[in-house]
């Protein structure tokens, strides 16, 4: 089997599943690296020369991929044949809905209070949540619950999104 | 990226931003998110006792065109019957406000929203 057919867990050398050794992650990526390095290719052919660079390319996303939770829970269900559907499932817990509308609140909130420290901790609790539904992810993929993991994904593309907005919050009130 | 004046007028002048009481038999409350951008929207109808919504309230966090979609459907909303209100279609709401591509999931959104109000108000109700 070429590197390029693998899977970005096979083409790393790290076992198809959710749980990943973060640093046996970085040790694979930069071995691979090295290995398709164009350094090593000068007097190669121009076959070989421009297949090391795909797999660079394709280690590189790999390697984007399998370290973020987030991104490495929605690549695993794509080989499972099932989409996330971020873009058009607009159906979640309405519990979970309000808490996002609260969270948005809380951020206007404290942002025209030019509040930092409510930013912090709200900021503090959206990553005991993004834990915790991590904690769950890696459950439903050992009960193979592709459906329940696939609204996890979603849930947690909230999060990273709320997130960013809370740390983009925090970087104009310090300016 | 340009809105459209329609989407500005909306984002600028939202109407019918509110909250109903949940708790009422004759609202029905839609609440839906889009994962990719992170946008929630809170649709709430009233209906009288013919079957008439004859208020709209809506909470939108997102950006203009999302903001924009839930307050037009609010004005869209009053006056139709459950029925009308759920052939609203996104096509409509992204025509009106001359919403780009990127911005269609957006109003179907809002579509979803009123759905979801829709059959939160019929489950309330004896069939």
């Amino acid at each position: 089997m070429g590197l390029l057919q693998r899977n970005y867990f096979e083409l790393l050398g790290l076992p198809t599943q959710f749980e990943v050794d973060l640093a046996l992650l970085d040790q694979h990526y930069r071995q691979l690296q090295s290995e398709v390095h164009p350094d090593r290719f000068v007097t190669a052919s121009a076959n070989d020369r421009m297949q090391s660079m795909q797999v660079a390319t394709q280690a590189n996303e790999a390697y984007q991929t399998l370290k973020n939770s987030t991104a490495r829970a929605r690549y695993l269900l794509q080989l499972q044949d099932i989409e996330t559907l971020e873009e058009s499932n607009t159906a979640m817990p309405a519990e979970f809905l309000m808490l996002q509308m609260e969270w948005r609140e809380a951020i206007d909130d404290a942002s025209s209070a030019k509040d930092i420290t409510a930013l912090d901790t709200l900021l503090a609790e959206i990553k005991r949540m993004a834990k915790s539904l991590t904690q769950e992810l890696s459950v439903q993929f050992s009960d193979n619950a592709y459906e329940r993991a696939s609204e996890s994904v979603r849930k947690l593309s909230f999060i990273d999104k709320i997130s960013a907005d809370i740390h983009r919050a925090i970087e104009q009130l310090e300016n | 990226m340009a809105y459209s004046d329609k989407v500005l007028d909306h984002y600028e002048n939202p109407r019918n931003v509110g909250t109903l009481d949940k708790n009422d038999p004759h609202v029905g409350t839609g609440m839906v998110g889009a994962p990719a951008c992170g946008d929630v929207m809170k649709l709430q109808i009233k209906v009288n006792d013919s079957g008439i919504i004859e208020d709209a309230k809506f909470k939108t966090y997102g950006c203009g065109s999302a903001i924009a979609s839930s307050s037009l459907v609010t004005e869209w909303l009053k006056g139709k019957t459950l029925d009308q209100a759920a052939e609203i279609k996104n096509s409509a709401i992204a025509e009106e406000l001359a919403l780009p591509p990127v911005k269609i999931h957006c109003s179907v959104l809002a579509e979803d929203a009123i759905k979801a109000a829709v059959a939160d108000l019929k489950s309330k109700q004896p069939a």
